[in-house]
């Protein structure tokens, strides 16, 4: 199959590759897919005190476009406030990489990943501030 | 020293045309273009000549008794269809029980599911966890309603030789007919339709260093004589069974092709062989959890099928893109199923998603074993590193524990 210019650009220079520590409370963590479905995508994010997602790493077993969804949403996600980073679609990924058809599921996987991290976050800081969330 | 890139490592999937088979087929298209069947002229003899030749190199190649029994086809895609197809068509009033294995070829798998679709049974027997079936376990599938047992010399995925000859023999004691598809064996292991008992074998050029669009069924003519019902009909060509001017170049092609494959089969056999260790003991002695998948000898020389845990394989094939092999990750399929030979191997989904089939022949050199051993090692390891299954892995955690999503 033939890779678009983006893929394979994010494949051979992944951005943010590696790992946050996962039980600092300013760091949400999500894990998504299985690897008996040939893709497992774990995305990071780290919330500064704004609210806003200061640093985010992802590590991705899964093929060129999942590695490449991946790392996009790791670029997307920085910068953004919480609530702005939850409106990212995996539509966009799909424009953005020019995704075809047999591998949306590797978009829909790194939004997941995405609201994955953003609700570890919350769970973490409503149960630090003694609230239900 | 770096070989000439890209390197072709995928010769199962097909093959180049040797040089020898090239030069023999040539003269076929322009001076000497006449058809088999003008036995009128001059051009039409010649060819008819030419073709008997080719029928003669086939039916040695594959230990036949008469070059009468070697029916040409477009391919071994044709060559199971009229085989299997054919013989049930033909046998349907003795019965209408066929057993083959889930690890054939799809040629051999759909054509069974036809004649199911036809009111046919099919027993789709299963390998062992290294892709074996057994005489024993055959025999125990037959029914008084049995007329074909269907079984592959070799894997096309795993390159796993079955035991023909105990198969063969059987199918012979219990008057069952036996088909074979040898497109994968042909040239790679000993195949002899007398002394294995193969009633009809279906073969391809495309994987002995000779043309796409040209095979051949064998079609045993004496103990038992076989009939079948053709599927093209027309001018009777083939003795009626395959209908359609013969392809004389292609035919050409294929003969030389059979008549090189098996006379060099054994120092070919040694040295691919030799580079098969080679590329198997450089990429386990620089790398872990890396499986074998298929039995470990009764394989054959060129074929080594690997999982390379933690490793989606289609991520790895992108990241050694000037060495084309193929893999059983689904994302290579158009099905997103990962491979159904591994899975009836009983080798786990996730461990197929990370598997490559490397194929290695005739014109692949120790310098390409020795950059792709490299490339592997190099690959691999740049894509752990970014594995979120390798980091648990190394945290000490089983991944069977883990309360995955899924999607």
């Amino acid at each position: 199959m033939a890779y678009s210019e983006k893929v394979l650009d994010h494949y051979n220079n992944p951005r943010n590759v590696g790992a946050l520590p996962k039980d600092d409370p300013t760091v949400g963590t999500g894990v998504v897919g299985a690897p008996e479905c040939g893709d497992v995508m774990k995305l990071q994010i780290r919330v500064n005190a704004d609210g806003v997602i200061e640093d985010a790493r992802f590590k991705t077993f899964g093929c060129g476009s999942a590695i490449a969804s991946s790392s996009l949403a790791t670029e997307w996600v920085k910068g953004k406030t919480v609530d702005e980073a939850a409106t990212i679609r995996n539509t966009d990924i799909v424009q953005e990489l020019n995704l075809p058809p047999i591998k949306i599921h590797c978009s829909v996987l790194a939004e997941d990943a995405i609201r994955a991290a953003l609700a570890d976050y919350k769970r973490k800081n409503a149960a630090l501030q003694g609230t239900t969330p | 020293m770096t070989p000439n890139l890209p390197i072709y490592m995928d010769n199962h999937a097909t093959t180049a045309v040797d040089p020898r088979v090239l030069a023999a087929m040539l003269p076929w298209f322009t001076t000497k273009f006449g058809n088999a069947a003008s036995r009128t002229h001059s051009f039409g003899r010649e060819a008819e000549e030419a073709v008997d030749k080719a029928r003669d190199q086939v039916a040695r190649a594959l230990g036949a008794s008469s070059a009468k029994e070697i029916v040409f086809t477009s391919g071994a895609t044709e060559s199971n269809n009229l085989g299997i197809k054919g013989a049930a068509h033909m046998l349907r009033e003795q019965g209408d029980h066929i057993v083959t294995i889930c690890t054939e070829h799809k040629a051999v798998l759909d054509s069974c599911m036809a004649l199911e679709r036809e009111g046919f049974r099919v027993t789709f027997l299963p390998v062992d966890n290294q892709g074996l079936v057994s005489a024993a376990q055959i025999e125990a599938a037959l029914t008084e309603q049995t007329i074909l047992v269907a079984v592959m010399a070799v894997n096309n995925e795993i390159g796993v030789v079955q035991p023909l000859e105990q198969i063969g023999a059987m199918c012979h004691a219990r008057g069952v007919l036996f088909f074979c598809d040898a497109a994968q064996g042909l040239g790679k292991v000993p195949l002899d339709v007398e002394a294995m008992h193969i009633d009809l074998c279906a073969v391809t050029a495309h994987k002995i260093y000779g043309p796409k669009g040209v095979g051949a069924l064998y079609v045993r003519r004496k103990a038992p004589r076989v009939r079948l019902e053709a599927m093209i009909h027309g001018g009777g060509h083939e003795r009626g069974l395959r209908s359609g001017t013969l392809a004389v170049p292609l035919l050409v092609a294929l003969g030389e092709a059979a008549e090189l494959a098996v006379a060099e089969m054994p120092a070919e056999s040694a040295r691919i062989g030799a580079l098969r260790e080679r590329l198997h003991g450089g990429l386990t002695a620089q790398l872990e959890h890396v499986y074998l998948n298929g039995h470990p000898t009764l394989r054959t020389p060129g074929n080594l099928n690997c999982s390379f845990a933690y490793v989606e394989g289609e991520s790895l094939l992108m990241g050694i893109h000037d060495v084309a092999v193929s893999s059983g990750s689904a994302c290579t399929s158009a099905s997103l199923e990962p491979s159904y030979v591994l899975k009836a191997l009983g080798v786990d989904d996730e461990l197929a998603h990370t598997s490559i089939r490397f194929g290695i022949g005739r014109f692949n050199t120790e310098a390409e074993i020795d950059y792709t051993i490299g490339r592997v090692v190099e690959v691999v390891n740049r894509l752990r590193d970014m594995s979120p299954l390798w980091e648990m892995v190394q945290e000490g955690i089983d991944l069977k524990s883990v309360q995955w999503t899924g999607h």
